[in-house]
């Protein structure tokens, strides 16, 4: 039976219209949640959210577009965010965004073609003491040296097949 | 990650009996929660710095079906590190403080609105929250108190630095771009879904509940008149110790840099990349609301560190993190960022920078919300105390 | 006074820009209707609870600058040009956005206001790509007319050398331009909140912030619904319609070609303003002289098509209404909706696509002239129509969709050539060197020359409802309609409120007209009914009746609507001179209902010209054979959703 990328997609929105409400404050929960599962908030999720919360397409666009966490275009499976902000980069962030471009070879703001690792810039995550640091999705690492890099990137490879984050399934609110 | 005190021992929130300032708050009426905690002259403690019984009282006698008590955990000032850490240590306590915040005001529901960059902070604080339904600490009847039903859901923030400002914070909970709303009116009469809405900090929620507790008097005997209380730093940059730390306000940046480890220090940001570049000549002045005021964060400079990198650093920040709505901010913050490539390849005239010290002003006047107002504040106190190392530069190949 | 068309309570917009009234912080019992008394610039007023400094200003005659504030749209506060000092306040508070809840004291002009103001005018030029001299809004521009008023002479910030964006002409009827857009939002907030279509929003962050739609797709491939609202709005040229005037002036200039063009009532009764007149001076004859001297072969009335769908669409009301009452057909699609509004044609296309058999097959009245030119008056004329060029003065950026429409080539050719709105027609009769309101006064063309005064009503919401109902109410109970309604005046359908509602009673009827004599044999099936109509204008107001008809509510009860996309009806439409206010679309309807008044002839079925035309041409009658050919259409179920 033929079960179309947009009908599993509507199944999944309607479960979680269910769980989240359809009044528009349920919006950013239902992305995020999306975001988590897919990597990406496709066109068809953003017009069937629309649909759900009685508002339009190009608000939930306007919304998706407006938050660093939230992306319409397709991600790696591991989002990788180097801090740059001021501590970080006192405490030596340039080696270690050196040393991932050189480790996957892509540039900030690219994805391998695997399909595997993006990498972007962050503005403080909150370890200014402990820097440099980068999120790989929802885990934090501190006290980056470049020499850390690639055992980072091959403990996500070593994860392929199970998400990175899946300590626990979605929250109960 | 270490933790400090200025006095002997641990953080004051770890000596803390669990649970002692909700107690002592359902005892009490709701004014009169209201009034020690107007009485201990607690001030918010995310960088704003409002009086925390003035808006809890504001939102108590506001009208409203449904009121709020949001727990603003969208640490993101660069520097700031502090909420994290009270969030993963000590999360009974910021809960204890929203429970008493929704006693004192009236509200049923608490939100804790937490960054996306904290998200692995969730599962604890879900147990956290959990626990305390289980003892009855949330949910209705708390404590046995008849009629105070009190629960706490926690939402996620999704990746922008503006939704730590309470009105972007009440856009983003309702489903809208971060993008701060026109004051008046303010959340305490119109916040979330129109309903009266406190939005706090975690450290000060946190306070609220030690006040409770210990009581009003012994909050004021610590700090200065103006700004009374105990106050957790978060320190890093150019310094020996890096940390957390608890200081009375009032402490002179001399003496909190002979804490940290970096009295050789060439300059400190006290406030984060929207606070003041404090100078060595300035290191006698109190980290306080009446002189150089914080929400914790300090960044510490090194003799060695360019300070014209660092306004860089800062302003490229305020440009990603701008929300756009704005002319000033938006457009104002990138002319900024321009001014300060001018400055590195030497190519800036005396007359431009003057035009861009009046803009960082109007900036500071003209801006919608918080941001805009103290973007320009790095800037500004960069280009008036380091005047003689920004100006008339060789020009360089431009670091990223 | 009353426009209707403004938001109440609960919109979509952000919180941030919602409220037309600014939210003041709820008033204390006792201050309910209490004046607060506040001082601007040293001038005392008392003004109400929760007024803006903005209000307060205007109520002493003191003007403060503006540009994202607009009459019709909820409060934003995003340009920052408005603000002032307010004392005890650090900050500078936007005046638009500010509700006096207690006594103030403000500064309108002070030393950090003007500076601020200047400061904000050079950020905005230092993004904003393009000149003056190369611009549709040169000389009607809000940042313009700012720079003037704050002495700009030179770029303190720069000035952009290169385009940040590529124009978007894609849609017939829109064309965005974003390096001249000022990010007010103005026209977020009027498809959104006011028309409720939602094609455009804020998308991106900080300076990478700009207007766009779904996915940054092309206009014409997303729901726009071609009303042009977001462009009367519009403050700067970054959005304007697809001009064709170049095309236009090649056919003019083109000699074997024979160039002519209708001319719609709303047009006529705006145009003035392009030439610094008041609104609401009606220039409709001088415009012929001035057409003429332009160099187009003909001038027409598009009224005269006006009486024609009114005979049209009647007639197919009243045969649905005899399918419903006599036959019992449950498939009789009532209430039937008006279908001359290309906006709103577009709008139930994509948003309501199943009630489209609702819709009446007539053709607007561009559109239905635009077959019978180049059939009946080719014949007339002789003239071989691939040689005749079609132009339509409309008010409306939605005809240059309609008219390009497929299925709307009826005569074999395309139909209507050109849409070209009112603003395009002003500035081809100055480039001809014509003073239009000097012009002296002539008659339009033949054949087409007579109309009556309810096709001039068209162009105001509620023009068509009425004349529709002077049409049916005669030719129903034989007797003139002022002998219900004084002076043919039908008011309940008349207003600006967003929603109307009106019932008239069928007490008796008379014979047959012989115009419709073979549709029905008798009118007495209509004895003792009700008919139930309703008007609404604005896309939102649309929304809410069709939302009404869904449930099984009032409307749809009703036997007839009349929907207008544009806020006002067509006088608000999206080609019309710029800028838009209640105030000016209330003149403008003033000037319509006025030249109304002014025709001797009131009812298009006894329009002469109309009654020949079925004599000679039409000769199956209304919603004959060969009317169904030329003058009907159909519609395009398009749905919502975006691929």
């Amino acid at each position: 039976m033929l079960v179309t990328e947009s009908e599993r997609m509507r199944d999944e929105l309607a479960a979680l219209a269910r769980r989240y409400g359809r009044q528009r404050s349920a919006l950013l929960p239902m992305l995020q949640a999306v975001q988590r599962r897919h990597g990406r908030i496709t066109p068809t999720a953003m017009q069937v959210i629309a649909d759900l919360l009685g508002i339009h397409p190009v608000e939930v666009y306007g919304v998706v577009s407006f938050y660093s966490f939230l992306s319409a275009k397709p991600q790696g499976r591991f989002v990788i965010r180097l801090c740059r902000t001021i501590s970080c980069d006192l405490a030596g962030r340039e080696q270690i965004a050196r040393q991932l471009e050189n480790d996957l070879g892509i540039a900030f703001g690219e994805t391998t073609a695997d399909g595997m690792f993006t990498l972007q810039w962050a503005n403080c995550l909150g370890m200014c003491d402990q820097g440099p640091a980068l999120l790989v999705n929802e885990r934090v690492f501190t006290r980056l040296t470049p020499e850390m890099v690639h055992g980072i990137i091959e403990e996500c490879r070593a994860l392929f097949g199970v998400h990175a984050t899946q300590a626990a399934e979605e929250h109960v609110v | 990650m270490k933790v400090k005190s200025a006095h002997e021992g641990p953080l004051t929130f770890a000596r803390m009996e669990p649970e002692a300032g909700l107690q002592a708050a359902l005892r009490k009426s709701r004014a009169d929660v209201i009034a020690e905690i107007s009485r201990s002259g607690l001030k918010g403690r995310g960088g704003a710095g409002f009086p925390t019984g003035v808006k809890w009282n504001l939102a108590a006698a506001a009208r409203g079906e449904r009121k709020f008590v949001v727990c603003n955990a969208d640490e993101g000032e660069p520097g700031t590190f502090k909420d994290r850490v009270i969030l993963s240590d000590y999360a009974d306590l910021v809960c204890e403080g929203m429970t008493i915040a929704g006693y004192a005001i009236g509200a049923r529901q608490g939100i804790i609105y937490l960054r996306g960059e904290y998200a692995y902070l969730r599962p604890h604080l879900e147990g956290v929250l959990a626990e305390r339904r289980r003892k009855n600490l949330l949910g209705s009847g708390v404590l046995g108190k008849e009629g105070f039903q009190f629960d706490i859901e926690i939402r996620m923030g999704a990746g922008a630095y503006v939704c730590g400002e309470e009105t972007a914070l009440i856009e983003s909970l309702e489903g809208h771009r971060g993008e701060p709303r026109n004051r008046p009116p303010f959340p305490v009469d119109t916040g979330f879904n129109r309903q009266p809405t406190i939005v706090n900090n975690v450290e000060t929620l946190a306070w609220a509940a030690c006040i409770l507790a210990r009581g009003a008097e012994w909050f004021k005997g610590f700090g200065t008149e103006k700004s009374a209380g105990l106050k957790l730093f978060s320190v890093s940059g150019d310094c020996q110790r890096p940390g957390v730390y608890e200081f009375p306000l009032g402490i002179t940046i001399a003496e909190l840099l002979k804490e940290v480890g970096g009295e050789e220090a060439k300059a400190v940001q006290i406030g984060g990349a929207a606070g003041q570049c404090v100078p060595r000549s300035g290191f006698q002045r109190r980290i306080a609301f009446e002189d150089v005021a914080t929400g914790g964060s300090v960044i510490v400079f090194g003799p060695q560190r360019d300070m014209l990198h660092v306004a860089r650093n800062f302003l490229e920040f305020f440009c990603e993190e701008s929300c756009g709505q704005c002319t000033p901010c938006r457009a104002g913050n990138p002319k900024l960022l321009e001014g300060v490539e001018l400055l590195e390849q030497g190519r800036c005239s005396t007359a431009y920078l003057r035009e861009l010290i009046g803009l960082g002003e109007t900036m500071q006047l003209a801006s919608k919300c918080g941001l805009g107002q103290s973007s320009p504040n790095a800037f500004l106190s960069i280009v008036e105390h380091f005047r003689h190392e920004i100006m008339g530069r060789a020009p360089q190949a431009v670091r990223g | 006074m009353g426009d209707d068309i403004t938001r109440q309570a609960e919109t979509r917009a952000p919180r941030s820009q919602q409220a037309q009234k600014v939210e003041a912080p709820r008033a204390p019992a006792d201050a309910l209707g209490a004046t607060v008394g506040v001082e601007i610039d040293g001038k005392k007023v008392k003004v109400p609870f929760g007024a803006t400094i903005l209000e307060a200003a205007r109520q002493v005659g003191i003007r403060i600058p503006t540009l994202c504030f607009h009459q019709d749209l909820c409060i934003a506060g995003v340009c920052r040009v408005c603000v002032v000092e307010v004392e005890g306040q650090r900050t500078l508070q936007a005046a638009c956005a500010y509700p006096i809840t207690q006594p103030l004291k403000v500064r309108t002009h002070s030393p950090k206001v003007r500076r601020a103001r200047r400061h904000i005018i050079d950020l905005l030029l230092a993004d904003h790509y393009g000149e003056c001299y190369a611009c549709s809004r040169n000389n009607n521009c809000e940042l313009q007319a700012l720079a003037k008023e704050y002495g700009v002479d030179f770029f303190r910030f720069g000035h952009p050398e290169r385009p940040r964006y590529a124009i978007d002409a894609s849609s017939h009827a829109v064309v965005r331009d974003m390096n001249k857009c000022v990010l007010c939002r103005r026209c977020v907030r009027t498809c959104i909140d006011l028309q409720e279509v939602g094609v455009l929003e804020a998308i991106g962050r900080g300076h990478e912030t700009k207007i766009a739609t779904f996915l940054d797709k092309p206009l014409a491939e997303v729901i726009c619904i071609n009303c042009g609202q977001c462009i009367n709005r519009c403050p700067t040229g970054a959005l304007r319609a697809n001009d064709p005037t170049d095309e236009v002036w090649a056919a003019i200039d083109d000699p074997t070609k024979h160039v002519v063009i209708q001319t719609a009532p709303s047009p006529r009764a705006a145009i003035a303003e392009c030439f610094g007149l008041a609104a609401g001076t009606p220039l409709t004859f001088q415009m012929n002289t001035a057409l003429r001297l332009c160099g187009f072969d003909k001038v027409f009335d598009t009224n005269f098509a006006a009486d024609l769908t009114i005979i049209e669409e009647g007639t197919e009301l009243l045969l649905r209404l005899y399918k419903a009452l006599v036959e019992k057909d449950q498939g009789a699609a009532l209430p039937q909706f008006t279908s001359c509004s290309p906006g709103w044609v577009k709008y139930i296309e994509h948003f309501y696509p199943e009630y489209l058999p609702h819709v009446s097959s007539a053709k607007s009245p561009q559109q239905m002239f635009g077959a019978l030119i180049k059939t009946y008056y080719a014949q007339l004329n002789r003239l071989d129509p691939k040689n005749i060029v079609s132009v339509a003065l409309m008010p409306c950026s939605a005809k240059k969709f309609e008219c390009n429409r497929p299925e709307m080539c009826a005569s074999g050719y395309k139909d209507v050539d050109y849409g070209l709105t009112t603003r395009e027609l002003a500035k081809m009769i100055s480039e001809a060197g014509v003073d239009l309101p000097a012009m002296p006064k002539s008659d339009f063309d033949d054949p087409f020359g007579t109309a009556t005064g309810s096709g001039v009503i068209f162009g105001a919401t509620g023009g068509v409802m009425e004349s529709a109902l002077r049409c049916v109410i005669e030719m129903v109970t034989g007797r003139k309609v002022e002998n219900f309604y004084e002076h043919a005046d039908i008011i309940p359908v008349r207003g600006f409120e967003g929603v109307r509602y009106a019932e008239i009673p069928i007490t008796t009827v008379g014979p047959v007209p012989e115009l419709v004599k073979h549709l029905v044999p008798d009118w007495n099936w209509l004895k003792g009914v009700t008919l139930k109509v309703g008007v609404c204008h604005g896309t939102a107001n649309a929304h809410k009746v069709m939302e009404d008809i869904k449930a099984g509510g009032k409307f749809s009860e009703c036997h007839f609507i009349e929907f207008m996309a544009c806020p006002g009806g067509c006088l608000g439409g999206g080609g019309q001179p710029i800028p838009t206010t209640p105030e000016i679309r209330a003149a403008r309807a003033r000037a319509i209902y006025a030249e109304d008044s002014a025709y001797e002839v009131r009812k298009s079925h006894e329009n002469p010209a109309i009654q020949r035309i079925y004599r000679e041409f039409l000769t199956d009658g209304p919603c004959g054979h060969k009317s169904h050919k030329l003058l009907h259409t159909h519609y395009v179920a398009r749905g919502k959703y975006i691929p």
